[in-house]
């Protein structure tokens, strides 16, 4: 169990495997085409676009993303992973036994009615909203 | 070997309550440990000493007997108990055995074709065309995070890459060993199994903690995982978890976004001498389990080399 502490805010240090699981997320969360530039706006400005332009022609050589012409440059899709296959369904597989916790620890498990109350409760206090 | 042959199957009813008591004590990673060398331990002492029973028991029979040349029958257990007692242990550790070959075989199948039904090579994000909020680590060489479209458009880009350092941190730390270790334990004696939940909520604590090391800021891994969370209620309202009829707690959801607020209430357990007793009594559990089945087999075997004529009574 390796755990640092004092990896902070310092996105241009991080191994490049990190860096490209943002940006995908990014063009997966966006759901159409972006160009370097929009990726780099969809993430909030924290890397550099000539960073941002790196990941994304590493992310075309690996086949994780195909791209466009569009004017001068490229806008970026992300390729399927496994096309037609659900989280759900692929969690169903892998928790056929009632000891789904052995194989897999989801990132959050479900809430019920008192855990989805206290839960809205502490994000407005922390500053946060509860959407 | 009459009397400290059973203790190692005893011993868990205290010695689970007691690391249960102390896990909650701790930080997450010592925890985790903890909790997870406190179930592989207590099940390998109460496995021996179901093997000595059903040895000592086998013994018994002239067809074992005439194996190990024994000369005059072995007493290590009194004759009403022995034969009970060893076809149960036998049936229990074959049992158990059987359990424990077969739950390791199917992770081990169902790893492969979840791994098999994604692209290699395309990195550690694995993304599923799915609008359910999901995310989970899947351990293997290499080990990948899948995480669906609907938890990426859930998140802010912030809250992602919190979402992806928590799962990194169950990748790294290789936190699925921690998880089949108390599973498998849990095979080999009944009082085991309640480790596991603590066990799972110690490892969540441990990657909420090192998530929010890696984005440098708890109430941003606070909100990804509170957000995370009510994105996946909304989707499946009909899903909720099941209240536990014991628990009269929050679960583990809340209890991980307050300890990352730093807001959960004090804890039960003063870490003064509250907690040195139950780590005084846990240690004292484990060393009893361990030294009474190093004893029962030490018995075991003098009674053996007495039957067989070589030692003198």
């Amino acid at each position: 169990m390796t755990v640092t502490g004092d990896a902070g805010h310092g996105d241009a240090r991080r191994p490049a495997g990190e860096l490209e699981a943002g940006v995908l997320a990014a063009l997966w969360a966006a759901g159409a085409p972006l160009t370097p530039g929009e990726v780099q706006a969809g993430l909030g400005g924290r890397l550099a676009r000539t960073t941002v332009t790196t990941i994304l022609s590493r992310l075309h050589d690996k086949g994780a993303v195909t791209r466009t012409r569009v004017g001068r440059g490229y806008a970026y899709t992300p390729t399927e992973d496994a096309p037609g296959l659900t989280a759900r369904r692929m969690h169903t597989e892998l928790a056929k036994e009632e000891d789904r916790s052995t194989v897999l620890a989801r990132f959050v498990s479900q809430l019920s009615d008192e855990d989805e109350q206290l839960l809205r409760a502490l994000l407005e206090e922390s500053g946060g909203d509860g959407q | 070997m009459i009397f400290s042959v059973w203790i190692p199957l005893l011993v868990p009813f205290l010695a689970v309550p007691a690391a249960r008591r102390l896990a909650e004590a701790l930080p997450p990673r010592p925890a985790a440990w903890l909790l997870a060398t406190a179930a592989t331990g207590l099940a390998a002492c109460s496995t021996a000493a179901l093997g000595l029973i059903a040895l000592a028991g086998a013994l018994r029979l002239p067809f074992f007997a005439s194996l190990e040349d024994l000369t005059s029958p072995l007493d290590a257990l009194p004759a009403w108990l022995a034969f009970p007692a060893a076809a149960t242990a036998a049936g229990l550790v074959a049992a158990s055995g059987l359990a424990l070959v077969r739950t390791a075989r199917h992770h081990l199948a169902e790893l492969r074709a979840a791994h098999g039904r994604l692209t290699p090579g395309t990195g550690e994000l694995a993304v599923l065309r799915d609008p359910t909020p999901d995310a989970y680590a899947l351990p293997g060489r290499p080990g990948r995070i899948v995480v669906t479209t609907g938890m990426l458009q859930a998140l802010g880009p912030a809250e992602r890459e919190a979402l992806f350092a928590h799962e990194r941190a169950h990748l790294k730390s290789r936190h699925h060993l921690f998880l089949a270790a108390a599973e498998l334990a849990a095979h080999c004696h009944p009082s085991l199994r309640s480790l596991r939940a603590p066990l799972a909520y110690a490892l969540e604590r441990a990657a909420d903690e090192y998530a929010a090391g890696a984005v440098g800021d708890r109430k941003l891994a606070a909100r990804a995982i509170g957000r995370a969370a009510l994105a996946a209620r909304a989707a499946q309202p009909g899903a909720a978890r099941p209240r536990a009829v014991l628990a009269a707690a929050a679960g583990p959801v809340p209890r991980r976004v307050a300890a990352l607020l730093d807001r959960r209430p004090a804890p039960r357990l003063p870490s003064s001498r509250g907690a040195r007793f139950i780590a005084a009594v846990l240690l004292g559990c484990l060393c009893a389990s361990a030294t009474s089945a190093i004893e029962a087999a030490a018995d075991l075997h003098g009674g053996i080399e007495t039957a067989q004529g070589e030692a003198p009574r």
